[in-house]
């Protein structure tokens, strides 16, 4: 029952990664840019979350919706002042300049508020029950129930409607997309809107879930996140669910292991060993189909 | 209907048109014939938006075209069919002509222009669910073609519809093109395939390194000993 018990921790781990994940997939799947401010987004969610809950005495759901919206604005933010201008330029001017965001909101945050951590509010009703042998709290339990339905609405948003419709014909061929008449800018701002919506989600989640927080909380999570984005094959939008669940059960299970200083460890492990055998990840095609 | 002056497209310091000029009327189907790099498809794609001249005039309808970005020019009622049909291959056939008509408003015209592009391709009506990607070459091109009739054009700029098919799907993409000109679309067709396009059209432009050589009726060209020999096969 034990193993039952970690699977269901690494479930809970594994959904924040796939949050954060899916805004590195998408954003990569449509402009070709790791973007590195993303882990920025989570933790200015994460933080937006925080004053929300602790200074407006909103509850967890207003809070959420709160940080996603603030978040959706802070990512086009972001990528019209920082990347647009970037577009035609190299891939390695556009990621230098992603770290450079990443750094500079990093200590914009630390200039304004200090570096110290934040205990996030109590929001959620914490009770366990047991469900065959494994201690499931009621607010984990949530968490992964708010994750999944973000997840579901993700999809239906992406093969549903016209805006999903634009995102993916943008991703695949940008002028073709022109052709029919798709303005290109607002669907690569609507991509950041989304996939920074998710990040600040998972921001307040883990808030909630790990009760601390502070101004450089982004990077550990956010590399992870990264890392279980090319795990499941960057740009593809289920690997980024698949990839976040495998990193989260695999970190939880060293942990278990009594390896837990090697958790880390094991999420770069993973990364390197995919990038020696499978750089496409696990949903990957090995090359893009063209006729 | 579409009148261009003298423009000027550049790839970085490439000067790939010189001081083009043409004209496309109403109800016309015209060709654009010349070899490789001649720079057709930089026209259709000057045309239709997705580059800037750097000189010269567009006008389609008494409004300048100009520079503006592609999806105003889709708005107004010009459709490119881009050389290599660029099917979304990782969406249905379904989705793909869904997407043609992604600035459209009007649901029943949709559904209507649906029924008339199956009726034109009925292929395509029997592999709606199909991912595009794994069409054939043929069927790909006339999704490419429902997909851009989706956004119900006024003008329809084809780059080498024929380009990869077999003879006769040649001709039955050929003798689609006519009629859809029937039905009120005016075309302006770049080919390769100058014997056939030629056969089609009402004019021709003969374009050799970005500037035009001859024009005329379609009759003309055909009849001339020059064209003949340099893009007939001399028959
Ligand atoms: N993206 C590009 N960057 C730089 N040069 C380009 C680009 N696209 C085309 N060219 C150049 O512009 C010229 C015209 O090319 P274009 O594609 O318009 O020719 P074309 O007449 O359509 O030829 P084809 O019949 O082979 O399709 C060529 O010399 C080509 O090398
Ligand atoms: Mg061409």
């Amino acid at each position: 029952m034990e193993w039952l018990q970690q699977l269901f921790n690494g479930i809970s781990l594994g959904s924040i990664y796939a949050l954060i994940a899916l805004g590195y997939t998408m954003v990569y799947g449509i402009i070709k840019l790791i973007n590195f401010a993303h882990g920025e987004v989570f933790m200015i969610g994460s933080f937006t979350g925080f004053y929300a809950i602790a200074f407006w005495g909103l509850g967890f759901f207003p809070a959420l919706i709160l940080s996603m919206a603030v978040c959706a604005v802070f990512g086009v933010l972001i990528e019209r002042v920082a990347y647009k201008r970037l577009r035609d330029s190299t891939r390695i001017a556009a990621l230098i300049t992603a770290i450079g965001v990443s750094l500079l909101i990093q200590y914009v945050v630390i200039y304004i508020r200090g570096a110290q951590p934040e205990a996030y509010p109590n929001v959620l009703p914490n009770r366990s029950f047991d469900v065959f042998g494994v201690q499931i709290s009621s607010q984990s339990l949530l968490i992964l129930v708010v994750s999944v339905v973000l997840m579901i609405v993700l999809q239906f948003i992406v093969h549903r409607t016209k805006i999903g419709k634009a995102m993916r014909a943008v991703s695949y061929d940008p002028d073709a997309a022109k052709l029919m008449g798709i303005n290109v800018n607002n669907t690569i701002s609507a991509t950041f809107a989304i996939g920074s919506a998710l990040a600040g989600a998972a921001g307040v989640i883990f808030g909630v879930y790990y009760t601390k927080i502070d101004p450089l909380m982004g990077v550990i999570p956010g590399l992870k996140a990264f890392i279980a984005a090319v795990l499941g094959g960057i740009g593809i939008i289920p690997g980024a669910v698949i990839g976040g669940f495998v990193l989260g059960i695999v970190e939880t299970v060293v942990s278990a292991l009594g390896f837990s200083l090697w958790r880390d460890a094991a999420a770069f492990i993973i990364l390197i060993l995919i990038l020696i055998f499978r750089p496409s990840g696990i949903f990957g095609k090995n090359s893009k189909e063209k006729v | 209907m579409l009148n261009v002056e003298e423009i000027d497209v550049y790839y970085g310091n490439i000067k790939a048109l010189k001081g083009i000029s043409l004209n496309v009327n109403e109800g016309e189907i015209v060709t654009l014939i010349g070899a490789n790099g001649a720079g057709k498809s930089t026209l259709l794609k000057t045309l239709s938006g997705l580059l800037k001249p750097k000189k010269g005039k567009i006008e389609y309808g008494n409004k300048s075209i100009a520079g503006r970005p592609a999806q105003v020019i889709v708005k107004a009622g010009i459709s490119h069919v881009p050389e290599g049909r660029r099917v979304f291959a990782n969406m249905t056939v379904e989705e793909n002509l869904e997407l043609g008509a992604y600035l459209r408003k009007d649901l029943k015209g949709i559904r209507n222009d649906f029924e008339k592009v199956f009726e034109l391709f009925p292929r395509l009506f029997e592999r709606k669910k199909q991912l595009s990607g794994t069409l054939s070459g043929g069927e790909q091109q006339m999704l490419a073609m429902g997909r851009a009739l989706m956004a119900k054009p006024k003008l329809l700029l084809l780059d080498e519809p024929s380009m990869g098919l077999a003879p006769l799907l040649v001709k039955t993409i050929f003798s689609i093109i006519e009629e859809i000109n029937r039905n009120g679309t005016t075309i302006l067709l770049v080919e390769q395939n100058a014997n056939m396009a030629l056969s089609i059209a009402t004019r021709a432009y003969v374009i050799e390194t970005g500037s035009v050589i001859t024009s005329g009726t379609a009759e003309k060209l055909q009849a001339s000993e020059e064209i003949r020999k340099a893009y007939l096969g001399g028959m």
